[in-house]
């Protein structure tokens, strides 16, 4: 579909003629082209090259990714990555929204670690208003997302060994998921969009059932776990599938601005939870995980290895957990407790003063909290403007960082390459769009 | 390195009128720079051995609404070998819709790859034309796609592509 805004570029004539939304294609046909001068399928005697759009509806994209992949034979000779299939435009909502009612859009930002967004938009509010919860809310909510962090790895095992083609894996993830998702349950009064953190603490306290339940659970999960890791470490079919496959140098991994397990696969020992530590991770023992490799392998092992720690610190964490409050006790700055609200005038003033308007910060006040999710560096920068809602909201999310390394991993890969290398940078789109 | 040092390396580099304001005091010290500057001074704290911010956290753009009428861009930076952090703010006017922007802002994708598509999602989002950088286009949403949603003065249009809009 040529025409004179948008001139089909010359080499690629035969191949692409884009029907649907054809403005948004050839700017990305444009793009191919842009990259390295031309795409020239013309002088091609061989009929080896062409142009392969993978997603954005695939079931190795983890969602809705698309890539279009200018390929000669089995070989990607250049990709560009399409994003924003899953936008919501929830920064925009956020201006909207009161602090508070922000929360459950976090939940569905990263749907595979609901908790952790909950948290780190919390965390970002407190430190915005300067508040401070409780260390008995502090240490469910760092319970909470070292759950979220397992959860998270669980989903992205189980899909990955998918991805690289053995489907059992997926079916003994998600049993352990399911029994994490019970243990939400019980703590949150919901499976999976938790919503459960609020701007000074949490909404209900822990209880001692669930503290038995994860324990039991713990007890249970890493003896599977190191099953898990003998077998896949231990076999060759898999290891020679992922080994030297999408190599990230440190340097390059660092210029990229990668986070998370991506980042420490590759070398650089970067944890924010060590780097600048927040809620009470100053408090336990673990150690960061790193590999030097900065391959698949290597960041299978790290993520692999990174939840034997989030079981070492859930251990150490219930042991510690104090008695207290859950909930700072001010009803300018959260939510009064349930009793007060039914029993007192003040109480139910204060809970629609909370729902109707929430916290407002001073004006002009502008901060940059981030947190280790379970994929990399969340962070939020807000501005304030001294009403109750955000003038600013912006979500730096772990998934749009990673992806960025995509067009740089695949030039030179395989076509096949492309499955396990998506999976090994475990992206969650509704993450990445926003 | 503590913020006043780092300020205080800023200077010596640009000289004490080259920056705009600063605030050292507060919980994220932060320092503003002309758009001129920008690219400079990034490149002197990337590549200088006792700064070496080698690490893009985020970069994020804020409109300011139209009293204003400005756009600022945010940088946030940190060095993973000194463990020291550094906010950049940098101020454009508002480009008025349908001309040519009397002010860019200079692309640090150059410097910092990272940058490339978080300077893409300020361009998509708040409409800030960010030169030199290697392919300015959309990122979340379509490329024919109207107005920048996050701008204070945006209106939502009817329909795209026959889809409704307005809810």
């Amino acid at each position: 579909m040529s025409n004179d805004i948008f001139p089909t570029p010359t080499g690629i004539r035969s191949k692409v003629t884009p029907v649907f939304f054809p403005e948004h294609q050839m700017a990305i046909y444009k793009r191919l082209e842009d990259k390295h001068t031309t795409v020239e399928v013309e002088n091609d005697p061989l009929g080896t090259k062409m142009i392969l759009n993978l997603g954005p509806s695939h079931p190795a994209t983890h969602g809705v990714l698309r890539i279009v992949l200018e390929i000669d034979g089995e070989t990607i000779v250049k990709a560009v990555t399409d994003i924003g299939y899953l936008h919501r435009g929830i920064e925009k909502i956020a201006e909207n929204k009161t602090y508070q009612e922000f929360m459950p859009y976090t939940d569905r930002m990263d749907y595979i670690s609901p908790y952790a967004n909950n948290v780190a938009w919390c965390l970002a509010v407190e430190k915005l208003c300067g508040i401070e919860a409780p260390r008995r809310a502090q240490y469910i909510r760092t319970i909470a997302c070292e759950m979220a962090r397992i959860s998270s790895h669980l989903l992205w095992l189980g899909a990955m060994v998918m991805d690289g083609g053995a489907l059992s894996m997926f079916l003994w993830t998600f049993r352990e998921r399911e029994n994490l998702y019970d243990i939400f349950d019980k703590l949150a009064g919901v499976r999976f969009t938790v919503s459960h953190s609020r701007i000074g603490g949490v909404a209900f306290d822990i209880s001692d059932e669930v503290v038995e339940d994860i324990k039991n659970w713990n007890l249970k999960f890493r003896k599977e776990l190191a099953d898990w890791r003998k077998m896949l470490a231990g076999n060759p079919i898999w290891v020679n599938r992922i080994k030297d496959i999408g190599v990230l140098s440190k340097e390059k991994a660092i210029e990229l601005g990668i986070t998370g397990p991506n980042l420490r696969a590759s070398g650089v020992a970067h944890d924010l939870r060590t780097f600048e530590p927040y809620l009470v991770y100053d408090e336990v023992d673990f150690d960061v995980v790193v590999r030097e490799e900065g391959d698949c392998l290597a960041r299978f092992f790290v993520r692999m290895d990174e939840m034997a720690e989030s079981i070492k610190i859930l251990d150490q964490l219930l042991d510690q957990l104090p008695e207290g409050d859950i909930r700072v006790d001010n009803a300018k700055q959260t939510y009064p407790s349930k009793t007060e609200v039914y029993y007192s005038m003040e109480g139910m003033i204060h809970d629609f003063m909370m729902t109707d308007v929430g916290v407002m910060p001073p004006e002009g006040v502008e901060i940059y909290h981030a947190i280790e999710g379970s994929k990399g560096e969340l962070g939020f920068h807000l501005k304030s403007d001294g009403t109750g809602s955000p003038w600013r909201a912006k979500i730096n999310p772990p998934s749009y960082r990673n992806l960025q390394a995509l067009e740089y991993l695949m030039e030179g890969a395989t076509i096949a390459d492309t499955v396990v290398i998506i999976g090994s940078l475990d992206p969650v789109m509704g993450d990445c769009d926003k | 390195m503590t913020a006043l040092q780092i300020h205080q390396k800023l200077q010596a580099f640009l000289g004490s009128s080259s920056i705009l304001s600063a605030d050292l005091g507060a919980k994220q010290p932060w320092v503003e720079l002309s758009a001129d500057h920008l690219l400079p001074v990034c490149q002197h704290l990337h590549q200088t051995p006792s700064l070496h911010f080698d690490f893009l956290h985020s970069l994020s753009g804020v409109d300011e609404g139209l009293e204003k009428n400005t756009l600022l861009v945010v940088y946030h930076l940190s060095s993973l070998i000194h463990e020291h952090q550094l906010v950049l703010k940098v101020r454009i006017p508002r480009p008025q819709e349908g001309q040519e922007p009397s002010q860019q802002i200079p692309s640090v994708s150059s410097v910092w790859r990272a940058a490339d598509w978080h300077e893409r999602e300020a361009f998509d989002l708040l409409g800030i034309p960010f030169s030199g950088h290697p392919d300015l286009r959309r990122i979340l949403l379509p490329e024919d796609w109207e107005g920048h949603p996050l701008r204070k003065d945006y209106e939502t249009g009817d329909e795209y592509h026959g889809i409704k809009i307005d809810y």
